[in-house]
């Protein structure tokens, strides 16, 4: 049991018509990961997530859970479960009869089911609103009780489908920690869905970044943000310094794309001196105070328009003076040589 | 940007002032009663007038008589009328006949309705539910009459039923009730399709998904789930099958045999019998039956979510 992945995938593609959704992915996650499944919309992470509930049957390869082979069977036959991107409550049924709907379906007792549910909804502090219609909760409240519904059977791997997109910034941030929190105390694989990298760098134990049905790259949070495998990669994590092949030799002295993230680099009047440190010759075009940072738009003179990152010093606060001739620098270490697509 | 253009400020011309068509829309802007009033006065006056009236009136000559002499309506207020429609042997026997027919249509159609619908709104692609919807639509684009002279031919003695049939060991039903619910039941299935499609068509995919998540199967989600969020639908969809087929009386004559219904009772009186007070009497009970219905379909409280 324990030598097998929670979920391994292999080959796994989904054809739409002449739509390739998903191709050829393969994939392991461990039991009891947060692994979290990133890209823009239309990049096929929804459809794998699909593909492991068993909505949608795979045009070619394998969907493998703890070892065994369900790429042919029904929903209804995995030990997964799946919080959907629109919650899915059943509007004609409480709370708590949604709550208990996966414990109706199998059989367990009426007085075992309600207790079991009402310690769902405990878990995620619903108690009090058992009895009312899925209408008349918040769109947070509507949400926990997806999770309620989605964690009171017990699955082997927890599916999200997005399921922060509808909630607001504040609330959205407060769910991610309780989040956290239920896949520590539950212990089970959470595979998460999303198009927010912040959220996914923030929860995830692992990430794949999806593009155009593959995984571009997979990795920790800090291997994603710190060495991004391609240019699609450094640009949908984060937000970075793209320097095309044109401005390598230029700024840099040697060929190949790269990146810097915006934090990495630092202003200075005059050109550094320090052994590792590189500089280019720019002018300042626009601050921008963001609370806790300060972003300074910088146009090189012999690359690109960059952006720089600062922390709010207070000493920081008089230079903000657009035209101003500045020098940006960065440690060798911190830049990124980006592998170009296919090579 | 922050700074106001006075270049670009010129070339956008201000609103014209003036002009009828434009007080009048202000008007209209500024006085939401002016608004509503011409909105509404047009339908409502033909609503009330023209329909609702139309019918009272109809409905207060059940409590005239006629001369039997002459044969001329008078207006003597009496509940003679009533009294023979409610008591009498004939139309307790036709009421029930056509309570009868018309729960058997209703129940019929919501049978074959169900699963083409189901069909329709949740398994066909986009291009097969347009397909779908057309080829539902369209027999009524064909009139009532050749309809139910199209089946009076299928089910005649020679026609083509009876010759599917008899290799079989069966028989066509012949001309009678059996014909006529086979005829409305026909005749009304669109009108039942529709509204459970639409029904169908609005409950989430999500949620059928989230029924097979949780451990449930096919008949568990159809019956927990898409039944329950369609029976408002399914409700509207008997509504018309059933009221259909209470007032009516074309079909009837055209494949009923000799088999009378209510609205048979009411076409003699009017015609032959020129009894036009006790037609209009007949024609109370059905509206009293769907009355009914109304009522006891919307104590289940399946009208709340319409």
């Amino acid at each position: 049991m324990t030598d097998h992945a929670a979920i391994r995938l292999t080959g796994l593609t989904k054809e739409f018509g002449a739509l390739t959704a998903v191709d050829h992915i393969d994939l392991e996650i461990a039991a009891g990961e947060f692994f979290s499944m990133l890209g823009p919309s239309g990049s096929g992470k929804t459809t794998v997530l699909r593909l492991i509930a068993g909505f949608e049957q795979p045009t070619s390869g394998t969907v493998e859970l703890f070892g065994a082979d369900v790429t042919r069977s029904a929903p209804f036959d995995r030990e997964v479960n799946t919080v959907f991107q629109d919650y899915a409550l059943f509007p004609h049924m409480s709370v708590i009869d949604n709550v208990a709907y996966g414990l109706r379906v199998r059989g367990v007792g009426r007085a075992e089911r309600r207790d079991r549910a009402m310690r769902a909804l405990a878990a995620v502090r619903l108690e009090q609103f058992a009895s009312r219609k899925p209408a008349q909760l918040s769109g947070g409240q509507r949400q926990r009780v997806a999770l309620a519904r989605a964690t009171v059977v017990e699955p082997k791997v927890l599916l999200l489908d997005e399921p922060l997109g509808a909630l607001d910034l504040k609330l959205r941030e407060q769910m991610q920690v309780e989040l956290k929190q239920l896949q520590r105390e539950l212990g089970i694989t959470f595979i998460f869905v999303t198009h927010d990298q912040e959220e996914a760098l923030t929860l995830s134990d692992r990430i794949a970044v999806f593009h155009d049905g593959r995984i571009e790259q997979l990795g920790t949070p800090r291997e994603l943000y710190e060495r991004p495998a391609s240019r699609f990669v450094a640009d949908f994590v984060g937000t970075t310094n793209l320097f095309g092949a044109e401005h390598a030799r230029t700024v840099l002295g040697r060929d190949g794309e790269f990146s810097v993230r915006p934090e990495k680099l630092s202003l200075s009047a005059s050109a550094p001196t320090a052994v590792g440190v590189r500089s280019a010759a720019g002018t300042l075009v626009e601050t921008i105070y963001l609370g806790s940072a300060i972003r300074r738009v910088i146009d090189l003179d012999d690359g690109p328009r960059i952006s720089v990152l600062q922390r709010n010093d207070r000493a920081r606060e008089e230079d903000d003076l657009r035209g101003d001739r500045v020098h940006v620098s960065w440690h060798d270490e911190d830049i990124v040589a980006l592998v170009p697509p296919g090579g | 940007m922050t700074t106001a253009d006075p270049v670009r400020a010129e070339r956008t011309p201000p609103p014209r002032r003036g002009g009828f068509a434009r007080r009048g829309s202000v008007f209209l802007t500024t006085h939401p009663r002016a608004r509503l009033a011409l909105l509404l006065s047009a339908p409502l006056l033909w609503l009330v007038v023209v329909y609702i009236v139309a019918l009272l009136l109809l409905l207060v000559t059940a409590f005239w008589t006629v001369d039997s002499f002459t044969g001329e309506i008078r207006i003597d207020w009496t509940f003679d009328n009533i009294v023979t429609v409610v008591t009498g042997a004939l139309y307790q026997t036709v009421t029930l006949r056509t309570v009868g027919v018309a729960a058997a249509v209703t129940v019929i159609d919501v049978a074959l309705a169900l699963p083409i619908a189901f069909y329709m709104a949740k398994v066909a692609g986009p291009r097969a539910q347009r397909a779908l919807v057309i080829a539902v639509l369209m027999p009524l684009w064909a009139s009532y009459l050749v309809k139910a002279y199209a089946w009076r031919s299928v089910l005649s003695q020679d026609g083509i039923l009876e010759w599917l049939l008899s290799p079989i060991g069966l028989h066509t039903p012949g001309y009678g009730l059996t014909a006529t619910i086979i005829t409305l039941s026909y005749l009304w299935l669109p009108y039942v399709i529709l509204p459970i499609y639409a029904g169908l068509e609005r409950v989430p995919d999500s949620l059928i998904e989230a029924s097979a998540d949780l451990g449930g199967g096919t008949w568990r989600t159809m019956r927990s789930v898409v039944l329950p969020l369609a029976f408002p639908a399914i409700v509207a969809g008997t509504i018309f099958s059933f009221s259909l087929s209470l007032g009516d009386y074309i079909t009837v004559n055209i494949v009923g045999g000799t088999s009378q219904m209510l609205g048979n009772l009411v076409y003699t009186n009017v015609g032959a019998a020129n009894n036009l007070p006790l037609a209009a009497a007949i024609a109370l009970i059905p509206i009293a039956i769907i009355f009914g219905y109304l009522a006891l379909v919307r104590r289940t409280g399946a009208l709340d979510n319409l």
